[in-house]
């Protein structure tokens, strides 16, 4: 295991490598120049010059990339080109909202879609497997900002039961963190839930459908012990996986739930720099959100032995 | 240092003034108790600084430059200003509240260079800045500063005595407009700045909450217009620019960006509807929407061999998405070919810095907004300069406009300037150094609770009161 664990680890570097030289060009050879945005309206065609002298951005472009992979070894993910913050300091701002929400999205997910997964594969074709599969569909299909704006006019302008907008970390209370992130997670909630519901079932359906689960319920195991002991734990391998890669997904940002709700986090980030041409934000924040993919996919892995004991490492 | 009142008259601020007989020598002269936010004297030393930063970036600041014989501070609480000859514009241009106004800052932070951003926020107003909670791209929190002593009179637009009935004011960046509404709806937030900040489609939201008050800030109108390329083809050419200007109707551009008539009108003066020296003469064809013929007519004279328009559109940005769709259309009706190209705003504004010729990532036209207080003098109305490879993009050369703006700015008594104004007007427009497409407002919104805020182009915090 700690030698899969090392190797995984050393394959980790070149992809990251290849990540900081494909971002890297990317911004670089797009279009929308950063000095002409700092330079502003009333800029003469020399000033834009002038600042891209002063920023460094009129340097060849292996001589940037080499600064900027030397300041990043050095732990230095530079300033922004406009705010003029340590990019460090603005990424730790921004994933606190995002981790979290990510985490309460994913724990409400898996909480509630794995018993629906279940209990629509043990009545396959019944009432309450038609129900959740309609609400998957529904879950799959309403876009996440309609989501979003129903229940902020449900829950917070008609109840008053949450604020509109915002968030609060979770350092400042328990209830008071979940009043600004309840509503953000619950909207993302409702594709995971659709997500992982059906890929239970699915999983539940090939499973129950095995000579051992005939043998366990033929040796008068309890429904409860067929389901939880013997299908679901050889089910899991797929649902993990499809709850890592969705965490990957949240904690890389949700731009338009970030964006309806009001919060502050890498999703809004990545996409004021993005706008603002600011290429230091961008490239950190990417590189941070592709170490976290490789990261959780590894955490992915070596848990499936876990639940497999075939899958060993 | 010095303020606009209500009717954007100068008025003292930090400091009041004297001229000289010959109009040639200004002394400034700095009131007491003024501080830092540091807790630091303001010396004229700080002014002196401040000034000559402000003034490497700003039109109106370089043109006083360009005059400027002496700036001194002989003592701490005195600033000298001798000019070469009068500049009766002096303290309009001073006073102004936007693009670019001049905010004094200690002398060390005024040392760095025009082209750098400054990262000491270090004031002297009556908010301070709170360095602890400012999170770029999300929110903005000030202070009242205790140590800020208020001038004696009342408060009167941006002028007389500034008194703090808050403390603290928080600026929330937030992406969504109907977020915002559903915010200042459900009472979390106070206020909604209109700057291309509400569209009025969600404006019934909160008319119709007798819990908030919509409404419109003095002198905040918007004036929106096109810039063409004077350096390539097509628009190097004056006829096939006038015939590009003749093909334009100004109401249906408006439509199409507001559609409630009750914030926008129709207006061809390049300096702007109700303001001191703004004309609307020779711009009928823009407002009544009449020109059409006479633009196919103007194209065939001028022989247009179909050299494509490049339009640059931005796709991002509400209140500049839809013009390049209209005028492009306005402009094929006439029989131009018009590419328009989408794109998001930052990359328009890179894009429009390249004097390339157009094929090759250059630019024919393009459009953009501006306060109508920023362009209603000619001296600071960027599209007006004509120094050529040093103008504003397009970069036209024309030593006519250049006269008459000097001949503006030389001049003192009001109605020989709105004479002048009227003959920009004319060049302006015959020239096509911009396409004037009309003037709109976006409202305010504030809860019901908050009172007496200042009616000023730019939203001021000081004076207003809020109830619980």
């Amino acid at each position: 295991m700690s030698g899969y664990m090392l190797r995984r680890a050393l394959a980790t570097l070149p992809v990251m490598t290849l990540v900081a030289l494909f971002v890297f060009l990317l911004l670089r050879l797009s279009p929308g120049d950063p000095a002409a945005i700092i330079a502003g309206d009333m800029a003469t065609p020399a000033q834009p010059e002038q600042i891209r002298e002063l920023m460094g951005l009129n340097q060849p472009l292996y001589l940037q990339f080499f600064i900027w992979l030397g300041d990043l070894l050095r732990g230095d993910l530079g300033v922004s080109l406009i705010s003029h913050t340590p990019v460090a300091g603005m990424i730790a701002d921004r994933i606190g909202p995002t981790l979290s929400i990510a985490l309460l999205t994913m724990l409400i997910s898996v909480t509630v879609a794995i018993p629906m997964g279940i209990l629509a594969a043990w009545r396959h074709r019944k009432l309450v497997d038609h129900l959740v599969m309609t609400f998957s569909v529904l879950g799959f299909s309403v876009p996440v900002f309609v989501t979003g704006y129903v229940f902020v006019l449900v829950f917070s302008l008609k109840l008053g039961w949450f604020p509109v907008q915002g968030f609060t970390p979770i350092s400042a209370g328990l209830w008071s963190f979940l009043k600004t992130a309840l509503l953000p997670a619950l909207t993302l909630t409702t594709i995971y839930v659709a997500l992982i519901a059906r890929m239970t079932r699915a999983n539940m359906l090939d499973v129950l459908g095995e000579d051992y689960i005939r043998t366990a319920r033929a040796k008068g195991g309890s429904e409860m012990r067929v389901l939880f002991r013997h299908a679901l734990k050889n089910a899991a391998v797929p649902i993990l996986t499809v709850i890592g890669t969705g965490f990957a997904l949240l904690i890389g940002g949700v731009v338009v739930t970030e964006t309806v709700f009001n919060i502050p986090g890498i999703g809004r980030l990545t996409v004021d720099a993005i706008l603002a041409r600011d290429y230091p934000v961008i490239q950190a924040v990417i590189l941070l959100t592709s170490f976290l993919y490789v990261l959780i996919n590894l955490i992915i892995d070596l848990s499936y032995s876990l639940f497999d004991p075939r899958i060993r490492y | 240092m010095i303020a606009q009142d209500a009717a954007l008259q100068p008025r003292p601020q930090m400091a009041d003034w004297t001229v000289s007989e010959d109009g040639r020598v200004y002394t400034f002269h700095l009131r007491d108790g003024l501080k830092f936010h540091d807790g630091a004297e303001v010396t004229s030393a700080d002014v002196v600084a401040s000034i000559r930063r402000w003034a490497q970036k700003d039109a109106g600041g370089q043109v006083i430059f360009e005059r400027t014989e002496t700036l001194d501070a002989p003592d701490a609480r005195t600033i000298v200003w001798t000019l070469q000859r009068p500049m009766p514009s002096m303290l309009a241009i001073l006073s102004k509240q936007s693009s670019l106004p001049l905010f004094i800052m200690p002398a060390r932070v005024a040392a760095t260079p025009a082209d750098e951003a400054i990262t000491d926020y270090t004031g002297s107003g009556p908010f301070r800045l709170v360095t602890s909670e400012f999170q770029p791209g999300v929110s903005v929190t000030y202070e009242k500063f205790a140590d800020y002593v208020p001038r004696p009179e009342p408060a009167d637009g941006l002028a007389g005595g500034k008194v703090v009935h808050v403390d603290r004011v928080k600026w929330i960046n937030m992406p969504d407009i109907q977020t915002a509404v559903g915010a200042i709806s459900s009472g979390e937030i106070d206020y909604i700045d209109y700057i291309e900040q509400m569209p009025v489609d969600l404006l019934p939201l909160v008319e119709g909450d007798p819990n908030i008050i919509v409404e419109n800030r003095a002198n905040s109108e918007m004036q929106t217009m096109a810039r063409m390329n004077f350096t390539h083809p097509p628009f190097d050419n004056p006829q096939i620019r006038k015939a590009a200007l003749a093909a334009v109707s100004q109401a249906p551009v408006l439509a199409a960006i507001v559609g409630d008539q009750r914030y926008y009108r129709t207006c061809g003066a390049v300096l702007g509807c109700n303001t001191t020296y703004g004309s609307e003469d020779d711009s009928a064809s823009l407002t009544e929407g009449n020109g059409l013929q006479y633009a196919k007519d103007l194209l065939k004279e001028a022989g247009y061999d179909g050299t494509p328009v490049v339009f640059l559109a931005p796709t991002d940005n509400a209140s500049l998405a839809t013009q390049p769709v209209t005028v492009a259309q306005m402009l094929r009706n006439a029989g131009f070919t018009v590419e328009l190209q989408s794109m998001d705003w930052q990359t328009l504004v890179s894009r429009r810095a390249s004097q390339a010729a157009p094929a090759d990532g250059g630019w024919n036209m393009f459009v953009t907004n501006w306060m109508v207080i920023d362009i209603a003098n000619p001296i600071t109305n960027a599209m007006l300069n004509g120094n050529g490879n040093d103008a504003w993009f397009g970069w036209p050369d024309d030593e006519v406009i250049e006269a008459l703006k000097a001949n503006f700015t030389d001049t003192e008594a009001v109605e020989d300037r709105q004479k002048i104004g009227a003959q920009i007007q004319s060049h302006a427009i015959d020239n096509v150094l911009e396409v004037p497409l009309g003037q709109y407002t976006l409202p305010q919104a504030r809860r019901a609770t908050i009172t007496d805020m200042i009616d000023a182009p730019t939203p001021v915090f000081w004076n207003l009161n809020k109830a619980e």
